[in-house]
């Protein structure tokens, strides 16, 4: 059953993602383009995201189990440090180069365009090199 | 700055963006997760027993997306204008980044916001704001 609802969960998301045009890097590249010919859509994508999601985890905040019994499981990081920083603003440049993030590059792919396995492949080797840079030095504490 | 009023879609955008916050409240209410994209695949490389099926079954929800919508709609072709190089960078980014940054637009933007994480503003403000800053120099500074 969450396997199905994981499943479920991801084609609404997707298909979201094709809705609202985010799955259009041209689109995503149109909203980051504060000089030029604006386009603000992505804002009133977050918008409509935020407005359901801010009544979802209110609610979710509330349980310790999900509905179907599992464990509540959100994040309970709080610390601001260089790596949430700086690996946002390496993720912001990559997705201003190509206008793609993961989920928006999964929902091409499904869409049989070549460049987004280009970019998946290349984001499957990003993520790699992170695992392989994490594996190799010991837990050092959180730099704030 | 000139406002794209022909590629804004207000009303596509809000209705894609309720569809995206309905699949995270999905996923968050029955698997009891935070819908971060870069997340649910990232676990993916350090796969652990009863870890993995609802990881591929999100991912394989998101790459299925087009399918689904293709039975009721006609699927909007995405531009994406990248070449090889620069879509091999802006995954390589991406992936490294988002990793580091521990979230995406969807787990830090979408999710973290919804859960007023002061932690994914930091992390939202600073992916948008190099996003923005990429996309001006090559569009407006390099001029490609």
């Amino acid at each position: 059953m969450p396997v199905l609802a994981s499943l479920l969960a991801g084609l609404v998301f997707g298909v979201g993602l094709i809705v609202s045009g985010m799955a259009d890097p041209a689109k995503v590249l149109g909203f980051l383009d504060l000089a030029g010919h604006w386009d603000p859509s992505l804002a009133l994508v977050m918008v409509g995201a935020i407005a359901v999601g801010v009544v979802a985890f209110a609610l979710a905040h509330k349980r310790t189990t999900s509905f179907l019994g599992l464990d509540m499981k959100l994040p309970t990081a709080r610390h601001i440090d260089r790596r949430l920083v700086g690996g946002s603003m390496l993720f912001g440049i990559g997705w201003g180069i190509a206008g793609f993030c993961p989920g928006p590059a999964l929902v091409a792919l499904g869409m049989g365009q070549a460049k987004a396995l280009v970019f998946t492949i290349a984001m499957l080797a990003g993520m790699g090199l992170f695992e392989l840079f994490e594996r190799r030095k010991p837990m050092a504490p959180a730099k704030t | 700055m000139t406002i794209d009023w022909t590629s804004f879609t207000p009303w596509a955008s809000l209705a894609g963006g309720v569809l995206i916050g309905v699949a995270a409240a999905m996923f968050v209410l029955l698997n009891g997760r935070v819908a971060g994209i870069s997340g649910v695949i990232g676990g993916l490389f350090k796969p652990a027993a009863g870890d993995v099926a609802w990881r591929v079954a999100f991912v394989l929800g998101l790459v299925a997306a087009p399918a689904v919508y293709a039975l009721f709609a006609q699927l909007p072709a995405p531009r994406i204008d990248a070449g090889l190089g620069a879509l091999l960078l802006a995954g390589g980014l991406v992936g490294v980044g988002t990793r580091y940054g521990s979230g995406c637009t969807s787990g830090h933007g979408v999710c973290g916001l919804s859960r007023l994480s002061p932690r994914s503003l930091v992390a939202t403000l600073a992916f948008m704001g190099a996003g923005f800053a990429t996309v001006f120099v090559i569009r407006h500074l390099v001029g490609i």
